[in-house]
């Protein structure tokens, strides 16, 4: 059995001693920043980039995945005990979640989301680990015109599934993939948009719009809006086990939100928040008559939705790791740390980094593991983290956000960069304006040019080659697909109204 | 005429600037054929395609009513100014004055902007987060970055 080769090899790597406390280390920080409103993976992530120079490339990712599938059990822990989510993919836990932990059902609501999770982890990363290879397969077969098309979809796919306005999206993409224009032509060599500015030569670094817009831009708008009172819900959670009755019931909840999960996290724009709210609706429809009705609650309303945003965590880094395209924010920084450490994003990741490739998988099951034990037992002790005001958090946030980008290139040019990124940032927040786009447009920008530009040197400059090309021509159907199906009056309206139970 | 949707407006033209900026921008580079496509080539298309869609969002804030007009709302002035400034002399201060000075200054200007400012706790911040990214960075991580400033290292 392959499969059983592959996984031992990747448990080989996962259970060397470095690298099990470097999945420790992502999984306390992940869980650390979802239990703290306004710091989220993606600035975590951002800012934890420059110190990745001194780790190899495995661990180095290992702990960026922790963070993330991290990040998805802390969220739900603040969700739970206080009514804030930590992670906007925790926004639908607290609706039933909190309501427990009113009822003085917080442990059960804890340990049903913690398990679920776990579980949900555990089938993820079988899930990956079969679902890689023959993927790869299949984009080994890609020539660059199936590439740029790919990358269409992708981004199309990204911005359909979000909120808010289609065509901003759509345009923030294009001012991404602008930004990634900035930058020396590689096929000719000419340097564009630099204004003589030697650091813009060698493009922007993606570090400083992410920490810009996501880092920065976050603080601002979070000192902007006027101080909220938080109440910590934590009187007693005792009775950290959920009875045999709430076992009953959550189980079924936790199969069908993994099993949603896994799908929704491949897609491109899916991930761990729009399997979260799917899972959510999902249960609603199947539980006919909940012991405890929905939104008062049940337990169902908690293990659904945990169990599919961890599977959807999971399961996004399959498009990231099999043919490098990144489908959220969180793996479009993932992109960039590889290509940090010198390798190529993309299906070859997995022959010529096999320890890394499958070394990755495997340590997604051991720090979900780590998860659990870290959540259920240690649950005090994040409590008392939430008591930590915003005013002595923030300053630390500026303050390893500004090391982070000035030891990018030891310049203070970044710095700068980054300052104008913030305001930037602040911008696009006031106006309504998705900043995620922007960042995967940016990080595909070069990558789709090259495709692009190469398509048409092979078809002679035949721009129908897309379109010939039967799998390019499927894979640009299915995004004018996605923008047809979003356009439609019906739907529309949903997507509307689904977005606004936020 | 009367604006419909003011963050729809203004990103609009945010969109149709930039779009038309790139566009015009990369008419100093050669744009090549579709069958040997130079380096303008993409971003020109880009450009206008980015300038026809902020066309699109303008027009959609024009003529199509939203409710409550998608007011932008108070900006805030205060965190927005301090934070950005306080990136910005971070960066002109570290490499002249390294980490040791900087830092305390960094933290005590972000923390300016908050709603509550203790000169007590701006102190004790500025220490921990000194010597905390003394340890991992530095010490840790042994990234290069200056901790003392420029004239009393290079007086030694």
């Amino acid at each position: 059995m392959d499969l059983l080769n592959n996984l031992s090899l990747g448990f080989h790597v996962a259970f060397t001693l470095q690298n099990l406390s470097y999945a420790f280390g992502g999984a306390v920080l992940g869980t650390l920043i979802g239990v703290l409103p306004g710091l989220g993976p993606v600035a975590t992530i951002a800012m934890l980039l420059p110190s990745i120079y001194a780790l190899d490339a495995t661990p180095a990712l290992i702990m960026l995945a922790g963070i993330y599938y991290g990040a998805q059990y802390g969220g739900s822990t603040t969700a739970i005990l206080i009514n804030v989510p930590g992670e906007s993919s925790s926004v639908v836990t607290a609706i039933d979640g909190y309501q427990m932990a009113r009822q003085g059902r917080a442990g059960a609501a804890l340990s049903v989301a913690a398990l679920g999770s776990f579980f949900a982890g555990c089938v993820g990363t079988i899930v990956i680990a079969a679902f890689a290879p023959p993927l790869t397969e299949l984009a080994f077969k890609f020539g660059p015109a199936e590439y740029f098309s790919l990358m269409v979809l992708g981004l199309i796919g990204a911005v359909v599934l979000a909120s808010g306005s289609l065509v901003k999206a759509i345009s923030m993409i294009l001012l991404g993939l602008l930004l990634g224009q900035i930058n020396t032509d590689v096929i000719s060599g000419t340097p564009r948009f630099s204004f003589d500015i030697p650091e813009l030569t060698d493009g922007i670094g993606f570090v400083v719009i992410a920490m810009g817009l996501f880092g920065f831009g976050e603080i601002i708008s979070n000192l902007g809006r006027p101080a909220e009172h938080r109440e910590v819900f934590t009187h007693d959670v005792k009775g950290l086990w959920p009875t045999r009755q709430d076992f009953m019931e959550a189980w079924p909840s936790v199969l069908r939100g993994t099993a949603l999960g896994s799908v929704l996290g491949v897609l491109p724009g899916g991930g761990a928040l729009l399997s979260s709210f799917a899972s959510y609706t999902l249960e609603k429809k199947i539980v006919r008559n909940p012991r405890i009705p929905f939104g008062k609650g049940a337990i169902q309303g908690v293990a659904g939705p945990e169990a599919a945003n961890n599977a959807g965590a999971q399961t996004s880094f399959i498009p990231m790791l099999t043919l490098g395209i990144p489908p959220n924010a969180v793996m479009a920084l993932m992109v960039g740390a590889m290509t940090i450490k010198g390798i190529q994003p993309g299906p070859q990741v997995m022959t010529s980094n096999p320890d890394l490739f499958w070394g990755l998988i495997a340590s997604m099951w051991v720090g979900n593991a780590m998860l659990v034990i870290l959540n259920l037992p240690l649950i005090g002790i994040w409590i008392k983290l939430l008591t930590v005001p915003y005013r002595f958090l923030f300053p630390a946030i500026v303050v390893f956000c500004c090391i982070g980008v000035y030891t990018l290139n030891n310049n203070s040019f970044d710095v700068f960069m980054t300052a104008a990124f913030a305001l930037i940032g602040y911008v696009f927040y006031k106006l309504n304006c998705e900043p995620a786009p922007l960042l995967l447009g940016f990080i595909l920008g070069p990558m789709m040019e090259e495709n692009l530009r190469r398509a048409l040197l092979l078809s002679r400059g035949d721009w129908t080659t897309f379109m010939t090309r039967p799998l390019s021509a499927g894979l640009l159907a299915a995004a004018a697909l996605m923008v047809i199906i979003v356009m439609l009056p019906s739907i529309r309206k949903k997507r509307e109204v689904a977005f606004h139970e936020e | 005429m009367k604006i419909k949707s003011q963050q729809d407006f203004w990103s609009g033209l945010i969109f149709v600037v930039v779009g038309v900026a790139f566009a015009f921008g990369s008419t100093n580079y050669s744009f090549g054929s579709s069958a040997r496509p130079g380096a303008a080539y993409f971003p020109f298309g880009l450009g206008v395609l980015l300038a026809i869609l902020g066309g699109m969002v303008l027009f959609k804030a024009l003529t199509i009513e939203s409710e409550g007009g998608d007011p932008i709302g108070d900006i805030a002035w205060k965190p927005l100014l301090i934070i950005v400034a306080a990136i910005a002399v971070f960066g002109l201060l570290l490499p002249r004055l390294g980490m040791a000075i900087t830092l305390p200054v960094l933290v005590t200007m972000s923390a300016l902007a908050g709603d509550e400012f203790h000169w007590k706790d701006a102190l004790l911040n500025s220490v921990i987060l000194t010597v905390s990214s003394w340890v991992i960075f530095i010490w840790g991580l042994k990234l290069v970055i200056p901790l003392w400033p420029v004239f009393l290292t290079n007086g030694s």
